[in-house]
């Protein structure tokens, strides 16, 4: 029990110190997922865009997959994304295995099912509403795919949020595809991992604040973004 | 662009007959009512002719200056519905979102929308967020938004369904004036009230079928079928 007061003592300690090592990680975590969520919205975004408006063959065994890789375990992604990057694999010959930028692309892939299929939904029940009084109007599809986009940025805002809370807090797929260098691809997830394992409890346990600090401050925004919304746009 | 002809217009939808045939010929002036009980088909038959629905079989014919591709047609009626669907921005933007469509420039586009607000009293309330207005006052400015337009021809959906009599009063005092300033009104209503105050012919809409194609005044005084008879007897006591 001591020992553990000790190790938030000295986890407190190195946050307010703004130690080195700390904010080393923390920023190639937030660099690493941020990007990531920015691919993700890019590709994911349209794609869900797309299915929510088009008709066509297959579309309701796409949203089930959609949805049901909303659910892809990491390890699984990391897996997958190691393959393609490791030496005799098919993108080998970039040599960006072991680099952050293996790890934005094993995040992209983890989190653009969860915002095209979140997205698609959205989107799907806004122009169930809209459908006929925009085409009343004289918009045409991609007018009126913009129009959805534009009423619906708060809830949209949302869910690029939890993709980003999926990607920031997840482990498996950066621990396999970046390997966990120190100082090059170490992220707050893979460092607690290790740490803990090692028994380094105060820094496992600082960055496990910040986590866990960023998670909930991320999602108090998302609750504040939409209440603001809501009070103003009604 | 008018007048708008029906021909042997059917609409099935998931096996369900809706629209049973219906042949008409819509001329310009007069108001048209299509009356009819709830179910009857009324809205299906205005998106038909508003271009929303594909029908199953029968044509839909603009005679008139402007005939010609169904596209073109679009840009010169609008409609109204029973739910107005307000965009999640000003009043303003509302009504300059379909006038920018119809490809106004931004400044037109405002001077016209500020114009039309005003006339359906909303101009105080052009900066408010659409969505926070009042049920009238969303429905005077879904009116704002399609007269805007300057459309030909103006739909309305059971424009006053789901509001009190002072805001019945306010749309049917627009309406009005929207009829007034040349534009032919054709809206569908239950309401035998509503049909003899704004009407100036009925289009007795029952089961998918038109029963009746009269002047309000025959209609009301001598029912060629037993459906109007009946809807007009039995609405009678709730006038």
């Amino acid at each position: 029990m001591n020992s553990l007061g000790e190790a938030f003592t000295a986890a407190w300690r190195l946050i307010a110190g703004f130690d080195a090592e700390l904010a080393q990680v923390v920023g190639l975590s937030l660099q690493v997922s941020l990007t990531a969520v920015v691919i993700a919205t890019l590709i994911g975004l349209p794609v869900g865009a797309m299915i929510a408006v088009e008709r066509f063959r297959g579309r309701q065994a796409l949203i089930v997959l959609l949805n049901a890789l909303m659910g892809l375990p990491p390890v699984v992604v990391g897996l997958l994304v190691y393959l393609l990057l490791s030496r005799a694999g098919p993108l080998g010959s970039l040599g960006i295995l072991f680099t952050p930028t293996a790890m934005v692309i094993a995040q992209a892939i983890l989190i653009t099912p969860i915002i095209a299929a979140l997205s698609r939904q959205t989107l799907e029940d806004a122009w169930r509403e809209y459908d006929e009084q925009l085409r009343s109007l004289g918009a045409r599809r991609i007018t009126a795919g913009m129009t959805l986009i534009w009423d619906t940025r708060f809830s949209l805002l949302t869910i690029v949020l939890a993709g980003f809370g999926r990607a920031v807090a997840e482990v498996g797929a950066v621990m396999i595809v970046g390997g966990n260098i120190d100082g090059v691809t170490r992220v707050m997830t893979t460092a607690i991992a290790l740490e803990t394992s090692k028994g380094d409890l105060p820094l496992a346990l600082g960055l496990g604040i910040v986590l866990l600090t960023l998670v909930i401050v991320l999602n108090a925004l998302a609750a504040v973004i939409r209440e603001m919304a809501l009070r103003r746009y009604g | 662009m008018l007048p708008l002809e029906l021909q042997e217009l059917t609409f099935t939808a998931g096996g369900a007959q809706i629209i049973r045939g219906i042949s008409a010929r819509i001329e310009a002036g007069p108001r048209s009512v299509i009356l009819g009980p709830n179910g009857a088909g009324k809205s299906v038959l205005m998106r038909l002719c508003h271009g929303l629905l594909t029908p199953s079989s029968g044509r839909i014919v603009w005679h008139g200056a402007h005939g010609g591709k169904s596209v073109d047609m679009r840009r010169h009626q609008a409609m109204v519905f029973q739910r107005p669907v307000m965009l999640r921005r000003s009043a303003l933007a509302n009504v300059m979102y379909g006038l920018k469509l119809a490809g106004k420039s931004r400044s037109q586009a405002e001077l016209r929308a500020m114009d039309v607000l005003e006339v359906v009293g909303l101009a105080q309330h052009a900066q408010r967020p659409a969505r926070v207005l009042s049920g009238g006052e969303q429905q005077r400015l879904a009116l704002a938004r399609a007269w805007a337009l300057g459309p030909d021809v103006l739909f309305l959906d059971e424009p006053t369904a789901n509001l009190d009599p002072a805001s019945t009063q306010d749309i049917e005092h627009i309406i009005n004036a929207i009829h007034a300033s040349g534009t032919k009104i054709i809206m569908t209503t239950h309401n035998l009230g509503q049909a003899r105050r704004l009407g100036d012919e009925i289009l007795f809409i029952s089961n998918g079928r038109l029963m009746e194609h009269t002047p309000i005044d025959r209609f009301f005084k001598a029912p060629t079928s037993a459906e109007a008879a009946s809807f007009i007897k039995g609405e009678i006591p709730w006038q």
